[in-house]
């Protein structure tokens, strides 16, 4: 392909009678840039409004994460988990937890695994909400969306504060459990929050889905083909909007999933509008498995007693723990050299490897439609970057 | 929901009428209001919140009633390095029970807690304190011992639950600490009674025989 010259106008549409030679656009979008939900950049190669290429450019929020993590002692990385995707802390923690426990053979208290799975599912909905909410402004609804998104996160978020002492960076699990019981009137209020989330959802779906600027904007923008998401191990909602069933919590059941009935919702075409449905389908299933975890909550201690806190030492190995968070497969891979650091530590995050075909899904695609891909994809670049 | 079977233009009025109700709405129903106007209106935090820590001392002095022994935990398992502790020494050059110097740097520090978790003296807890802006970017930004030190009755206000409880324990450990100390001092008076009984007996020993 020349990647200087535009293509010629096809026969009978150019708009002058002698449109002679025209050339290709590179054009720069981001790091600077409100749609690019971060520190994100892409360089685009246009012909006239089409995309023909687009690199995208990534590091700039590289805070060695995982260097950091092989310095300190296992409890000493968690706090920084949190910062990973800051909207799902609670899921971040649950991963390194799961992995160090994996690694250390510790036993989880059944009230513990309840409480995780209600956080869990909690911060699906936030970040599913929020998500909703920053899908709207790229196309350029800005503004009413994201604040009832935000409005409704709040609630959320409430939550969070209230039990783990932060909204975001909550830091809350332990290796072994949860670092403190519930306060009083939490799973009231929780209920409170939970019975509230379908009539949010219904608005936003009379709000979203028969939009007809909306279907314009979404429907047949942005698909890749299925066996290319699976050869690019693409994860969570985007893999599952192209039709394929693949959730971890169906797949390995960690934690206590196997407990709860619910549904994985599935897609079509996996173009935008898929996305975008797939993910307020899997609210609506979040919200089920809420209520069943908030009605069978047991009583019990949170955290196993055989779990130290200091001087953390777990035996020699190797261990990778993986869940389902909002975004996609959040993995951690860890080995142990029996010191209180982990002598490897590597982060599998969803958001950068769903990023890697984004090219294939803009290519082809208008240059404003790649604001729309992208906020499709979901991604945090504290996470991409780490 | 791919197909629509609808006149076109219905789907947004549809649209238009959830963001009337949300606009109208919001002036008879305050739960539809997204911000609150912040200097002159605040939230209540709930009791758990935190964000930078702070020395607990117990009665009224600041320096004579801290907790911290400075033992230097947190300060090993601080994530981000943000503590800095100078351990005192008495007139013999021999290391006290007390810090010397006791500083945070609140730039670095990012409220996760871990040092509160991990003090076995109940010594630093967390704040719920959020209005720290200042102008400067070294100095005003690392809070020395005067200004960490924070007595107890403001954690009691700040975080009732949870200051009660950090006091019962402290109690029990207390009361623990007395009785063994007060079983050490029995037992030793016994010995010393015993002994001195034995040597009471001890001298007849010799004149009987």
């Amino acid at each position: 392909m020349n990647l200087t010259r535009a293509a010629p106008w096809p026969a009978g549409t150019a708009p002058f009678a002698d449109p002679g030679e025209t050339e290709l656009l590179e054009l720069s979008l981001g790091p600077q840039h409100p749609s690019t939900h971060g520190v994100f950049r892409m360089n685009a190669l246009l012909d006239g409004e089409t995309v023909v290429r687009l690199q995208p450019v990534f590091g700039y929020l590289h805070r060695n994460h995982e260097q950091l993590a092989e310095r300190m002692s296992y409890l000493a990385s968690m706090p920084f988990t949190d910062r990973l995707d800051y909207f799902c802390s609670l899921t971040n923690n649950w991963a390194y937890a799961l992995t160090v426990e994996k690694l250390a053979g510790l036993e989880v208290p059944e009230r513990a695994e309840y409480l995780r799975v209600i956080l869990a599912e909690l911060t699906r909905l936030q970040n599913h909400t929020v998500f909703l909410g920053f899908l709207l402004g790229d196309m350029g609804a800005w503004g009413s969306v994201l604040m009832y998104g935000f409005r409704q996160r709040d609630a959320v978020l409430d939550l969070f504060e209230a039990l783990t002492g932060s909204r975001m960076m909550c830091d809350y699990l332990r290796f072994g459990g949860c670092r403190c019981d519930l306060p009083p009137g939490w799973a009231a209020a929780a209920r409170l929050v939970v019975d509230s989330y379908p009539g949010f959802l219904d608005e936003m779906e009379q709000l979203l889905t028969e939009n007809e600027i909306l279907r314009a904007r979404t429907m047949g923008i942005g698909g890749v083909e299925a066996k290319r998401l699976v050869n690019a191990g693409v994860s969570g909602p985007l893999l599952r909007a192209a039709g394929l069933s693949h959730d971890l919590r169906k797949v390995d059941r960690y934690g206590i999933y196997d407990r709860f009935s619910f549904r994985i919702p599935l897609g079509e075409k996996g173009d935008v509008y898929d996305r975008l449905m797939i993910r307020l389908l899997e609210m609506r299933e979040s919200l089920n498995i809420l209520d069943s975890a908030l009605r069978d909550l047991p009583e019990g201690p949170v955290i196993n007693p055989q779990a130290k806190l200091r001087n953390f030492r777990p035996p020699a190995g190797e261990a990778y723990g993986r869940i389902e968070s909002p975004k996609g497969e959040l993995g951690f891979y860890l080995i142990s050299d029996q010191s209180p650091q982990p002598y490897r530590y590597r982060v599998r995050p969803p958001s950068l490897i769903n990023l890697t075909l984004l090219e294939e899904m803009c290519v082809g695609a208008k240059i404003a439609d790649v604001m729309v891909i992208l906020g499709s994809i979901d991604i945090v670049l504290g996470e991409v970057d780490r | 929901m791919r197909k629509l079977k609808q006149l076109p233009g219905v789907g947004l009025l549809k649209g238009m009428l959830v963001t009337g109700r949300n606009f109208f709405g919001s002036y008879r129903n305050p739960r539809r209001l997204v911000t609150v106007s912040y200097p002159e209106q605040r939230l209540l935090l709930p009791e758990s919140s935190r964000n930078f820590p702070f020395l607990v001392y117990d009665g009224n002095d600041s320096v004579e009633g801290l907790r911290c022994v400075a033992c230097k935990t947190c300060e090993r398992e601080c994530p981000s390095g943000a503590i800095r502790i100078v351990q005192a020494r008495d007139e013999n050059g021999r290391p006290a029970k007390h810090p010397e110097r006791f500083e945070i740097g609140i730039d670095a520090c990012m409220g996760c807690q871990i040092c509160a978790e991990v003090c076995p003296f109940d010594a630093i807890k967390m704040d719920s304190d959020y209005e720290h802006a200042a102008t400067g970017r070294t100095r005003p930004m690392v809070h020395n011992k005067l200004r960490l030190a924070k007595s107890n009755t403001y954690y009691h206000r700040i975080k009732p639950r949870e200051a009660a409880e950090v006091d019962a324990r402290l109690e029990m450990e207390r009361f623990r600490k007395e009785e063994a100390r007060r079983k050490r001092e029995e037992a030793a008076r016994m010995k010393k009674e015993a002994a001195a009984k034995a040597a009471a007996a001890k001298p007849e020993a010799p004149e009987n025989s």
